[in-house]
């Protein structure tokens, strides 16, 4: 920042550097130069002193030497011209017989970063590659790297080139080191210095000599190389093991990323090798050092990705120690939560909840969502520390504690007693709006068991006017809509407020739009406006993820040792990609609530079309599937996220469409299948997952065995040669498997029949795994037949498959091995 | 690769800036001061990007140590090395502080040129970088009364004759050369406890992450040789000796050292070069040795007239010989305490009610082993219901256990070949600090 009255700083400055007196005394020169640079250093702009300065330059004495070049490099593009002056003093030092001024000499000569100067510089450089004292050397080689970025479009000289490659045999380890990067950046066009077998095996086996900063950029620079043999690739590990152990977390870090590279085809050996970075990187975690503990642990999350289980019996380690930062304990926060197990919870949930008072409102926010989290699985504890919260009244943990609540209903619709109970009385100590949000949310869904939801709304209905947040807003309009419908005595007349106030004075248009359309829908009658506010939402089944599949490493490998992982906002899609894939929990933000409350119409709509679209009997489906060459693989793998997003596309394009067939959809396509197979709703996730995974399916999310309905989401590829066209088509598939486990009795009878004829067409064996499956009764399923008086109750899983770009064969095929793998479990378990 | 590094004050002073590559944009010192100030808590995160500006940063001495660098530059090595240049500047400068900063920013510019070109880091050795730097550090040490008062090496003991005073590792490196001072050598055995302590009294967890530093201050010396217990065993399987094992369940050491006889009379050879260096790193999880040096027995209730009366005992249970010092419990409040009133057990302890951080915090400065301290806080609680109480705790204790260490690692002797001609001294320090020490209530 500019001092005041820097001009006349600057002016007593240059009196004294012009001074003979002070000229001629040695000390109180340099003291007057120290002035300079402290005031150069503190933001006053001393480039008027330039020309003094450089006359400063020519003395003997070293540090007098250091402190003007600290100056003249800062100032030298001011003045082109005054430098030309220094280049002879600089030249005239490079022939020094001492080697530390020659190296000073040639390092400040580059630093001028002044492009006419680079002819005057070139010789020098020259001579430097081949000087005696390595210290020249070093200097040297970066003084390449520098010049060639002062001219960036000037040709590359081949004979530096070379001279750099063969100064990598020089016996300095720091020469070898500066020679790497100065290739890289001199042949940056090129993709960087070429590592050849003996280029990359000289730089191994020199790896010892170096310290921790070469053996990094070493390590980086090998990252490139890819081994002819996979015995070479195996010593050369062998050779890095040691490193992978190191004490020094950036070796270590490099030597992971280096792992991962090397190995990018042998998902096996990366596994075991993050395996055994596991102690060093728990001990960096523990290092004395904040930042690198944060480091440490950022990368232990990336990890996580793709081996939940390596920190499993470590959970300890992420305790959150009193005096952290926020930043820590929240990182440590979210690895706790992916940490919990049936072992661990009690104290885990123990510890978090001694977060919850945490000084720090953002570190007692995280606790409190990590508890949610956590209650996903364990809900029932959870719920007991949560509600416990509210009693506490302070405002930033209602609020949280409240959105926590609302996001783990979602998820958990059974938690909603217990929520419905603690809701009494928060509505006194939200102030954020946020919060408020959660709370009306809550009210206006479970509504009907909250006894005072009316009384809380009156009160919000009466302060409206001094709402400032829309989003408060809409969802206030929404919840009192809904209210409206279950309770309709005690709501119409604030409703009525609340529509002419929102209709007639708000400004907003957003919240304007929405009151009208609630109006005009309560004009279409009663049933219309239930159909719209109580349809069916996103499934949050969805959000229970059982066995959340484990990230190829592949996914993040690129990412570590980069700054990546450590960033804000790193954070926070990583703490939501483990959580359901439900917009409103992942994404609770104000602006979408307005597309929440439309969206059950749009689902709705889908949902009643979708029945309808229900063309072909999968006899056809199944019968003509034989024999078509089809190959199914899980790459690219696709997240949870994306796979919502892309599943509810195609319903939103199907709500658009209306009532056009989706036969004339070109590049996709949706169909509904029924398959037999009583067995999948029982049988646990694990083998269902390892299946599916067997023929190259993969499942995104269930619901847990033993509920109703019976969700199964799952994705795959497919690949095959089609018999008219020669080019293989790969499409991407997306299902999902339900079972009801309603028995259909208008439709059973008729169904059976058609059903035993389907089994025949389709062939002896798998109609003899039904046979067998029929027989096969476990005691449930007993009991479920004596009460239906033992007729014989057909099971099926409805299958729903999205299809892009479309492939009626592959489709078809697809469906086929899915039907195969289901009868298949079906008659394991028999 | 390091395009630029400054040092800040925390009030946003420009110490340092050093720009290398040139790339970058010169007001980034602005730039980030404005990204720190903006945010709420004191703590802002370590890496902060503001358009293609990464910006990585340490907090130490009171400064913002910071760096930028491209996206794909890798944290570790970047922390590591500002960190390493924290520890270069201590010992060049003898303490790490505003004012030695200001006072030594030529030596700072000297040593940032000398240890890193063009971004590239070169050496962040202090051997190397002895042969380099020219500038005299100046120490930045007031002259103060307290300095010559013989104030035992952690303020607690005067055996003047076999204590170094705690200050004497905090002087510049190199001022030994020109004023002919004293070569000496510090081994500290320095370790970092973090214990949680269930509300029922038990030990949830504990860790301890140990290491031996040594400081030298020695023009010459070609090899040292530290001995450590020689029941010292790493791993849970390797039992040596008959006597208590000293067991560490991971072990590192610096590079330099030579590890050949560490495996018969675990023996650590090396040569150490000036300044300060960590020789090993060690961890141990969960098997403490002794018992949790404190325990805490609560009382916490609610009186009539709504306030909040808390009974604490407090016993430290090292051996009577050894004491803990500079003891602070910090005890969470509720958020509606007003005021206090306090009962103590004995005058040398002091507490408060900080407000702003909505906890008590006691302070006792000297607590010695075997025995046990209690005292009485009523709080004035406005509004206290049952469900405040949950505001209350965990407690929190930060300590110095100063001769003692917790794994019960000792160093069995430290000798130095050639032996030294003139009077060299070394010096044995342990300590153990408390990393987080946790009680629940």
């Amino acid at each position: 920042m500019p001092y005041l009255g820097s001009e006349d700083t600057v002016r007593e400055l240059r009196r004294a550097l012009s001074n003979p007196n002070v000229q001629s005394d040695h000390l109180r020169y340099r003291n007057t130069i120290l002035k300079v640079i402290r005031a150069m250093s503190q933001g006053v702009d001393v480039s008027g002193l330039f020309s003094e300065m450089v006359k400063a330059c020519a003395t003997v004495d070293v540090v007098q030497k250091k402190l003007v070049y600290v100056f003249l490099c800062s100032y030298a593009s001011l003045n082109p011209e005054l430098s030309l002056l220094v280049i002879n003093t600089l030249r005239k030092d490079c022939q020094d017989p001492n080697p530390m001024v020659r190296s000073l000499a040639l390092r400040n000569m580059t630093n001028l970063r002044l492009p006419s100067l680079v002819e005057y510089v070139e010789q020098p450089l020259t001579a430097g590659l081949r000087d005696r004292a390595a210290c020249v050397r070093r200097v040297a080689v970066l003084g390449w790297a520098k010049l060639h970025n002062l001219q960036p479009n000037s040709d590359i000289d081949a004979a530096v080139v070379n001279e750099l490659y063969s100064l990598l045999r020089d016996p300095d380890p720091v020469v070898m080191v500066n020679c790497l990067r100065a290739l890289e950046e001199i042949l940056k066009e090129e993709g960087g210095v070429a590592i050849n077998k003996p280029i990359a095996h000289h730089l191994l086996n020199r790896l010892k000599e170096c310290d921790v900063w070469g053996q990094c950029e070493a390590l980086k620079v090998l990252q490139r190389y890819r081994p002819q043999s996979e015995d070479e690739l195996f010593d050369i590990l062998s050779l890095l093991d040691p490193s992978l152990l190191s004490p020094h977390p950036p070796v270590m870090a490099a030597t992971v990323s280096l792992f991962l590279s090397l190995c990018s085809g042998l998902p096996a050996v990366s596994l075991s090798a993050l395996e055994r970075v596991r102690g060093p990187l728990l001990a960096a975690c523990g290092s004395a050092s904040r930042e690198m503990r944060f480091a440490a642990l950022c990368h232990i999350q990336l990890l996580l990705r793709s081996l939940p289980g390596l920190m499993g019996a470590h959970y300890k380690r992420f305790f959150c120690g009193y005096a952290e930062p926020a930043y820590i304990k929240q990182r440590k926060m979210q690895v706790l939560v992916e940490l919990v197990n049936d072992d661990n919870v009690a104290l885990v949930l123990d510890e978090l909840k001694g977060y919850c008072t945490d000084v720090n409102t953002d570190t007692a926010q995280a606790a409190i969502s990590a508890i949610g989290r956590i209650g996903r699985s364990y809900s029932d504890r959870c719920l007991e520390i949560l509600t416990g919260l509210l009693g506490l009244k302070q405002e930033h943990i209602t609020s949280a504690v409240v959105q926590t609540v609302r996001d783990l209903v979602w998820v958990c619709p059974q938690c909603s007693d217990a929520v419905c109970l603690a809701l009494e009385g928060c509505e006194e100590t939200l102030q954020d709006s946020q919060g408020r949000q959660a709370l009306l949310w809550l009210l206006g869904v479970y509504g009907e068991r909250v006894s005072s939801a009316p009384y809380v709304l009156e009160v919000f209905i009466d302060g409206v006017r001094s709402e400032v947040s829309l989003g408060v807003k809409t969802e206030l309009l929404t919840a009192t809509m809904r209210l409206f419908l279950c309770r309709p005595a005690e709501t119409q007349d604030m409703l009525g407020r609340l529509l002419h106030y929102c209709i007639e004075e708000e400004t907003d248009m957003c919240v304007r739009d929405q009151a009208l359309l609630y109006y005009r829908l309560l004009h279409c009658g009663i049933e219309e406006t239930r159909k719209v506010l109580q349809g069916r939402r996103s499934d949050p089944s969805l959000g229970v993820l059982i066995g959340r599949p484990a990230e190829p490493v592949s996914q993040w490998a690129r990412s570590f040792n980069t700054l990546e992982p450590l960033r804000q906002d790193a954070a926070e899609t990583d703490s939501a990609s483990g959580g359901s894939a439900e917009p409103v929990t992942s994404d609770p933000k104000p602006n979408t609530d307005l597309s929440d409350t439309l969206n059950p119409s749009q689902v709705e709509m889908v949902h009643t079309e979708g029945a309808s679209l229900c063309p072909e009997s999968s006899a056809d489906f199944l019968a003509s599937a034989a024999g078509v060459p089809l190959s199914l693989s899980l790459s690219p793998a696709l997240s949870p996220e994306e796979f919502e997003r892309l599943w509810l596309r195609r319903q939103g394009l199907h709500a658009e469409r209306g009532g056009e067939e989706k036969e004339e959809e070109e590049d996709c396509v949706c169909v509904e299948e029924r398959v037999h197979c009583p067995a999948p709703p029982r049988c646990s996730p694990q083998s269902l997952q390892a299946a599916l995974q067997l023929v190259n399916i993969q499942a995104l999310a269930f619901t847990p065995p033993h509920t109703l309905p019976w969700r199964v989401y799952l994705y795959t590829h497919t690949t095959h040669t089609h018999s008219h066209a020669n080019a293989p088509r790969t499409t991407l598939i997306l299902g999902e498997l339900l079972y009801t486990g309603e028995a259909k009795e208008s439709k059973g009878r008729v169904k059976k029949e058609a059903d035993d004829g389907e089994d025949a067409g389709e062939g002896a064996m798998e109609g003899k795994e039904e046979e067998k499956e029929g027989e096969e009764v476990t005691d449930d399923r007993l009991s479920e037949r004596e009460t239906e008086g033992g007729e014989r109750e057909e099971e099926e899983v409805k299958v729903t498959l999205k299809q892009q770009p479309r492939d009626e064969e592959a489709l078809k095929a697809f469906l086929s091995i899915l039907a195969t793998v289901l009868q298949t479990l079906s008659s394991e378990r028999a | 690769m390091i395009s630029q590094v400054f040092i800040l004050s925390s009030k946003g002073d420009h110490l340092i800036y050093k720009d290398f590559r040139g790339e970058a944009r010169s007001d980034a010192v602005s730039v980030f001061y404005e990204k720190v100030t903006a945010l709420t808590g004191d703590q802002p995160p370590v890496v902060m990007t503001h358009q293609d500006l990464h910006f990585v940063h340490v907090r130490q001495g009171g400064l913002y140590w910071v760096a930028t660098a491209a996206a794909d530059s890798s944290p570790f090595t970047l922390i590591e090395f500002l960190n390493r240049l924290t520890a270069l500047i201590k010992d060049y400068c003898g303490s790490l502080s505003e004012k030695s900063v200001r006072m030594n920013f030529a030596l700072i510019y000297e040593l940032l040129d000398e240890a890193v070109d063009y971004g590239y880091i070169q050496t962040t050795s202090s051997d190397v970088l002895k042969n380099f730097i020219q500038t005299e550090a100046v120490s930045s040490r007031p002259f103060s009364l307290f300095d010559l008062s013989n104030v035992g090496l952690f303020g607690a003991e005067t055996q003047q004759s076999k204590v170094a005073p705690s200050s004497a590792a905090a002087r510049p490196i190199l001022s030994g050369r020109e004023q002919g001072g004293k070569s000496e050598i510090f081994v500290d055995v320095i370790e970092r406890m973090s214990v949680v302590i269930g509300s029922n009294g038990v030990l949830m967890k504990a860790d301890i992450e140990g290491e031996i530093r040594v400081k030298c201050y020695m023009s010459s010396c070609s090899e040292m040789r530290i001995g450590l217990n020689e029941e010292f065993s790493i791993g849970k399987s390797q039992l040596r000796g008959y006597g208590a094992a000293v067991r560490v369940d991971e072990c590192s050491f610096h590079q330099a050292v030579r590890l050949d006889e560490f495996d018969n009379h675990r023996i650590l050879r090396l040569c150490p070069s000036q300044g300060e260096q960590t020789v090993m790193q060690y961890q141990l999880s969960d098997d403490l040795p002794s018992a949790p040096p404190f325990r805490l027995f609560p009382t916490i209730e609610r009186d009539f007239g709504g306030r909040l009366l808390m009974y604490l005992k407090l016993r430290c249970d090292l051996p009577p010989k050894s004491a803990a010092i500079n003891v602070s419990v910090t005890i969470p409040v509720p958020k509606g305490s007003l005021s206090m009133s306090q009962e103590l057990s004995s005058p040398d302890q002091s507490a408060e009610l900080k407000p702003q951080s909505k906890a008590v915090v006691w302070q006792i400065a000297r607590f010695p082993g075997g025995t046990q301290l209690s005292a009485l806080f009523k709080l004035e609680v406005p509004g206290l219901s049952s469900a405040s109480m949950l505001e209350v705790g965990p407690v929190g204790l930060s300590f110095e256990l100063p001769k003692f260490t917790a794994s019960g690692l000792q160093i069995r002797f430290l000798r130095l070949s050639p032996v030294q001609p003139g009077p060299a001294q070394r010096w044995v320090r342990y300590v153990t600090h408390s990393d987080s020490y946790c009680i629940r209530v």
